[in-house]
C-alpha cells in the first residue's frame, strides 16, 4: 500500500503522519471503492437534504434512544458491514482460486493488499457484523419481551450505539486513508508491535475495536441492569423468556470478558505509543500473554455470538411447533453452564504453543465438556417439534438448516479440541472450517432466523416468506459448497492465510469453494431484494394485530410496530408463555379500561455527539495529531459534563395521547379483515395454567 | 494451467510418513467415528421430526402441553456425557504419549536439529555435524529427531504434516518436537502461523534419508563454499521472500543459543 514504503519518524505538529501520500490515489482498486464511497454517500445525503428529511432523522433516529430504533439501526448498520467483509471474502476466494505458484506475485493481491483483506475480514464479520446482529436484535426484543418500556440506561444505550458505528466508520477510513492492519484479525504482536508494524493499520485496528469494545461494554452493562431490574410484575427469573435468559447470559460474558479486551488492547497501545514493552520480544516482554489474554476474551466472546442465537431458535422452534419449548429448566441450566465453562477453555486456541500436556490435557477435556450442555439444547429443539405441529415458516427454515449444520460443526469442534489432533489441524484451512461452520451454521443464521421472525414486530410487517425461503437454501448450499472443501484442504496440508501456494493439487477444491462463495452472494442479493420487495408490498403482508405468528411471548401482546412506550399498561405475568396462557384463558388482546400517564426518556444529543468526538480523537491518535486528540478528548468530557447538568430528560406521556394511540390500535385490529385468520389464536395451542 | 489429479497422496494427513503423524490420522477417524453416534441421530431426528410433525399431518398425537419427560432428560444428557468421557480418556492418553515434548523411543540415537525462524525462511541448524541450511531439512530415517525450535522474529509455526504435530517458534523461547519418520521420502514443510508479507513462502523441503543418503548430503552441505558466519547470518536476517535453498559448510554450534539470547539476555551463566 501507499504508506507501506514510507515511515514518517517525524510527525508535523499540525497533521500529525497525514499526507497526502496516505490517499493510495495510484491504486485504480481502491480509488474505485473511494468514487463509489463518495458517490453513494452523497448521492444518500443529497437525498436526504432534498427531501428535507435532515431534521426528522435528527430527531427521530440519530438522537433517539428508543430500543426499537436503536435496534433496527444497529442491524442495518450490520447488514452494510456484511455487505463490505463479504467483498473480502470474494476477493480472498478469488485470489486463492488464482494463485497457484511458487513464488509471489501472482493472482491481483499482493501480499501487502491480500493481508489486509483477510485482516478486515475477520475484524468487521465479529465486531461489525455478528456483533451489532446480536446487539441490535437484543435490543429490539428483550425490553418487550420482559414487559419494560425502555432499557435501564436509555441514553447510554444511543453511546453503545453510536461507539460501535464510529469504531465501523474508522475500519472504513482505513480504506480510503492509510491502510489497515495486516496482522490477522487478532494481531498477534510481536508482529502487530512497533517494530514488525511500523505503519497505521494496526493503529486503526487498535483504535476502531477500543471504541466499539466500550460501547459493547456498556451495552452488556445496560443489558444486564435491565433485565435483572425491570422485568414486568410476576416474571421470575424461571419465566424469563428464553432469549431474555440467553441474552443475560451474553451479556454476563460481556461485562466479565470485553474488560480483558480493553485491557489487552490498551496493553498494546503502549507498547505502539509510549515503547513500554509488554508484548515485546525482548526487554523481558511476552507475547504468550497477549496471546493468553487476547482468548481469555475471545473464547466467552464466541458464546456471546452464539448463546443468543440459541435463544432465538428456542423461541422459534416452540412458535412454530405450537408448542412449549421442550425441557426449559435443563436448557436454562444448560446455558448457565457453558457461560462458566467458556472462561475456561481459551488455551484450546493455542495448544501447538507448546504448553505441557496436562495443561493441554485439562483445557481439551474442559473444551468437550462443553459440547455435552450444547448437545443438550440441540435435543431441547428437537423434543419440541416432536408432538408438536410444526409449520414451516422462514424461521423455521433457518432453524432446521442451523441443527444440521451446527451439528456437524460442532463434531469438528470437538476434533479440534483433543490436543494431539489439534497439533495437525491447528491454523489450517480445517479449523478455517470449522469456525465458520460454528459462526455462519450457528450464530448468523440463527439472527437471520430472528430478524425475520421479529422483522413485523419492528416495522408492522412480514418479510416475504417465499424470498426468505430461498434465500436459506442459497445460503445453506452455499455454505456447503464454500467450507465443506476447507475441511478437505485442511486434510491436504494446507494452511490458513496464504496469499499463494505451489501446490497444485489444492487447486480444485478451492474453484469448488468460491463457487461456494458465489453462491452465497446470490443469497445476500437475495435478502436485499427481500427486504426491499417486502417494503414495496407491504400492504400485502401487514400485521395489524402485533401476532402475526401466533406467538407465545410478552414481545406479541403490543402491537406492531410497538408504540414507543411499548405497552399502555405494564403486564402481570403469569406464565413464562405468558401470551399463550392469555390466549388460553381467553385474556389475549383485550383492551383496559383505564390508562396511567407513562413516563418515558427524551431523546438526546449527547450519545452521537460524544461518540462522534471519540471517533476524531481515535482518528487522531492513529495519525499522531496530538492537538486534535487533545481538544476531542476535552471536547468528550465536556459534553458529557453537560448532559448531566441537563435538568429535561424526561417527560410524561398524558393518558390523552396514551388512549388515542390504543384506540386506534384495537380498532385497527377489530376491522382487520375477515381473511386476516392467522392471529386467531390456534385451537390447541393453549396451555393449562401453571401451578 | 494443467488440470491437476488428485491422488490419496494429496492428503497429507492420511498419508502418514511416520508413527507420530500416523497415531494422528487414527485419533482424527476414530474421533470422527465416535461423535457418529450422536451426529447421524440428531440429523435423522431433524428430518424425521420435521416430515412427521409437519402441521399439514394433522397427527393426532399433537400435545402443546407436553414440555418434560424425566426419561428423555436422561438419555439426552447421559449419551453426549458418556460420549464425551469416552473421547475425554483418549483425549488424556494422547495429550501424554504425543506430547510434542516426549521423547521418542528407539534403537537408535536421537538425532538434534536446531530451527530458526526468520523472516521469511526457515534456518536449520545441525549443531552436531556443525552445518546449517535454509529451507532445506533432511534427516535419516528410522531414527527420531528432537527438534528444538525458536524465531528470530515474529511467531512462525514449525509444520511438516506428514510426520505430524506442529509446534510455534517464539523469539527468545526454545520450543521442542519429537517427530520421526518411517518412510524415505520427501515432504512438504511449511510455516502454519501467519508471520506478515512473505509467509505464504516461508515452505521448505524434508528430506526423509537412508543414512547413506544422509551421510552424502551432509558431505555434500560441507563442500558448501559459504560458512554461517556472523556477518553472513546478518544478511541472512534481512527481510526476503521465496527464499531459495542454502547451504553452510560451518556453524557455531552455539549460534541457536546466542538468537535466543539475543531477546533472553544470557542465562544460565553460560
Amino acid at each position: 500500500m501507499a504508506n507501506k514504503a514510507t515511515i514518517i519518524t517525524d510527525p508535523d505538529p499540525i497533521f500529525g503522519k497525514l499526507t497526502w501520500d496516505s490517499i493510495p490515489f495510484h491504486d485504480p482498486v481502491i480509488l474505485t471503492v473511494i468514487l463509489v464511497v463518495i458517490m453513494v454517500g452523497g448521492g444518500v445525503f443529497g437525498a436526504i437534504l432534498y427531501y428535507g428529511k435532515l431534521r426528522y432523522l435528527w430527531d427521530e433516529w440519530l438522537t433517539s434512544v428508543d430500543h426499537k430504533k436503536i435496534g433496527i439501526m444497529y442491524i442495518i448498520a450490520a447488514f452494510i458491514m456484511l455487505i463490505r467483509g463479504f467483498s473480502d471474502a470474494l476477493l480472498m476466494r478469488s485470489q486463492q482460486a488464482l494463485a497457484v505458484s511458487d513464488t509471489t506475485g501472482v493472482g491481483y493481491l499482493p501480499p501487502e493488499h491480500y493481508d489486509q483483506i483477510f485482516t478486515a475480514h475477520g475484524v468487521i464479520m465479529i465486531f461489525f457484523v455478528a456483533m451489532p446482529l446480536v446487539v441490535g436484535l437484543m435490543n429490539l426484543v428483550v425490553p418487550l419481551q420482559i414487559g419494560a418500556r425502555d432499557v435501564a440506561f436509555p441514553f447510554l444505550n444511543s453511546l453503545s450505539f453510536w461507539l460501535f458505528v464510529v469504531g465501523a466508520m474508522l475500519v472504513n477510513a482505513s480504506l480510503i486513508v492509510g491502510e489497515f492492519a495486516s496482522t490477522g484479525w487478532l494481531a498477534y504482536p510481536p508482529l502487530s508491535g512497533l517494530e514488525y508494524s511500523p505503519w497505521v493499520g494496526v493503529d486503526y485496528w487498535l483504535w476502531a475495536l477500543q471504541i466499539s469494545g466500550i460501547g459493547t461494554l456498556l451495552s452488556g452493562i445496560n443489558f444486564f441492569v435491565t433485565i435483572i431490574r425491570m422485568r414486568a410484575p410476576g416474571m421470575t427469573l424461571m419465566k424469563m423468556p428464553i432469549f431474555t435468559w440467553t441474552s443475560l447470559s451474553a451479556n454476563v460474558l460481556i461485562i466479565l470478558a470485553f474488560p480483558i479486551l480493553t485491557v489487552t488492547i490498551t496493553l498494546l497501545t503502549l507498547d505502539r505509543y509510549v515503547g513500554t514493552n509488554f508484548f515485546t520480544n525482548d526487554m523481558g516482554g511476552n507475547q504468550m500473554m497477549y496471546v493468553n489474554l487476547i482468548w481469555a476474551w475471545g473464547h466467552p466472546e464466541v458464546y456471546i455470538l452464539i448463546l443468543p442465537a440459541f435463544g432465538i431458535f428456542s423461541e422459534v422452534t416452540a412458535t412454530f411447533s405450537r408448542k412449549r419449548l421442550f425441557g426449559y429448566t435443563s436448557f436454562i441450566w444448560a446455558t448457565v453452564c457453558i457461560m462458566f465453562l467458556s472462561f475456561i477453555v481459551w488455551l484450546h486456541h493455542f495448544f501447538t504453543m507448546g504448553a505441557g500436556a496436562s495443561v493441554n490435557a485439562f483445557f481439551g477435556i474442559a473444551t468437550m465438556i462443553i459440547s455435552i450442555p450444547t448437545g443438550v439444547k440441540i435435543f431441547n429443539w428437537l423434543f419440541t417439534m416432536y408432538k408438536g405441529r410444526v409449520t414451516f415458516d422462514a424461521p423455521m427454515w433457518w432453524t432446521c438448516s442451523f441443527i444440521i449444520t451446527f451439528t456437524i460443526g460442532g463434531m469438528t469442534g470437538v476434533m479440534l479440541a483433543i490436543p494431539a489432533a489439534n497439533f495437525v489441524l491447528h491454523n489450517s484451512l480445517f479449523l478455517v472450517a470449522h469456525f465458520h461452520n460454528v459462526i455462519i451454521g450457528g450464530a448468523l443464521f440463527g439472527y437471520f432466523a430472528g430478524i425475520t421472525y421479529w422483522f413485523p414486530k419492528a416495522t408492522g410487517f412480514k418479510l416475504d416468506e417465499k424470498l426468505g425461503k430461498w434465500a436459506c437454501a442459497l445460503w445453506t448450499i452455499g455454505f456447503f459448497m464454500a467450507f465443506m472443501p476447507l475441511y478437505v484442504l485442511g486434510f491436504m496440508g494446507m494452511t490458513r492465510r496464504l496469499n499463494y501456494y505451489d501446490n497444485p493439487a489444492w487447486n480444485d477444491w478451492l474453484l469448488v469453494a468460491g463457487a461456494g462463495a458465489l453462491v452465497v452472494m446470490v443469497a445476500i442479493g437475495v435478502q436485499l431484494y427481500q427486504i426491499f420487495a417486502s417494503i414495496r408490498d407491504r400492504k400485502l403482508n401487514m400485521d395489524v394485530t402485533g401476532d402475526p405468528w401466533n406467538g407465545r411471548t410478552l414481545e406479541w401482546t403490543t402491537s406492531s410496530p410497538p408504540p414507543f412506550y411499548n405497552f399502555a399498561r405494564i403486564p402481570e405475568v403469569k406464565d413464562r408463555d405468558q401470551l399463550a396462557y392469555l390466549k388460553y384463558h381467553n385474556l389475549a388482546f383485550q383492551q383496559p379500561d383505564k390508562y396511567n400517564r407513562i413516563h418515558m426518556p427524551k431523546s438526546t444529543w449527547a450519545g452521537i455527539t460524544i461518540a462522534v468526538l471519540s471517533g476524531i480523537m481515535g482518528f487522531a491518535m492513529v495519525w499522531h495529531i496530538w492537538w486534535l486528540a487533545i481538544v476531542s478528548t476535552v471536547a468528550m468530557v465536556g459534553c458529557f459534563i453537560a448532559y448531566n447538568f441537563e435538568k429535561e430528560k424526561d417527560f410524561y406521556v398524558e393518558v390523552d395521547e396514551v388512549e388515542a394511540i390504543e384506540n386506534a390500535y384495537f380498532k385497527r385490529m377489530n376491522e382487520r379483515p375477515a381473511t386476516e385468520t392467522n392471529n386467531a389464536p390456534a385451537s390447541g395451542a393453549t396451555l393449562p395454567i401453571q401451578a | 494451467m494443467a488440470i491437476p489429479t488428485i491422488g490419496w497422496s494429496d492428503y497429507l494427513l492420511f498419508d502418514p510418513k511416520g508413527p507420530i503423524a500416523a497415531q494422528q490420522m487414527d485419533l482424527i477417524i476414530w474421533s470422527f467415528l465416535i461423535m457418529m453416534i450422536v451426529v447421524i441421530p440428531v440429523i435423522g431426528m431433524t428430518i424425521w421430526f420435521s416430515v412427521s410433525y409437519s402441521a399439514k399431518k394433522e397427527r393426532g398425537d399433537y400435545d402443546p402441553h407436553w414440555e418434560h419427560s424425566n426419561p428423555i432428560e436422561i438419555v439426552v444428557w447421559s449419551i453426549p456425557l458418556l460420549i464425551i468421557i469416552a473421547l475425554g480418556i483418549i483425549t488424556y492418553k494422547t495429550s501424554f504419549s504425543l506430547d510434542p515434548r516426549q521423547p521418542i523411543q528407539s534403537e537408535k540415537p536421537t538425532m538434534r536439529i536446531q530451527v530458526v525462524a526468520m523472516d521469511w525462511k526457515w534456518l536449520f541448524i545441525y549443531p552436531e555435524q556443525e552445518i546449517a541450511t535454509v529451507n532445506e531439512l533432511a534427516f535419516p530415517v528410522d531414527t527420531p529427531v528432537e527438534f528444538l525450535i525458536t524465531s528470530d522474529t515474529v511467531m512462525n509455526s514449525f509444520f511438516v504434516p506428514q510426520l505430524g504435530s506442529m509446534i510455534y517458534a517464539m523469539a527468545g523461547m526454545e520450543n521442542q518436537l519429537h517427530l520421526i519418520a518411517d518412510k524415505a521420502g520427501t515432504f512438504r514443510g511449511m510455516s502454519a502461523h501467519y508471520s506478515g508479507f512473505g509467509f505464504s513462502g516461508m515452505k521448505f523441503k524434508a528430506h526423509s534419508q537412508t543414512d547413506q543418503d544422509f551421510e552424502t548430503w551432509v558431505n555434500k552441505v560441507k563442500a558448501s563454499p559459504t560458512t554461517l558466519s556472523p556477518e553472513v547470518y546478518k544478511q541472512l536476517s534481512v527481510k526476503s521472500k521465496d527464499n531459495k535453498i542454502a547451504h553452510y559448510s560451518s556453524v557455531n554450534p552455539l549460534m541457536f543459543n546466542r538468537i535466543i539470547e539475543k531477546y533472553t539476555g544470557v542465562q544460565n551463566g553460560q
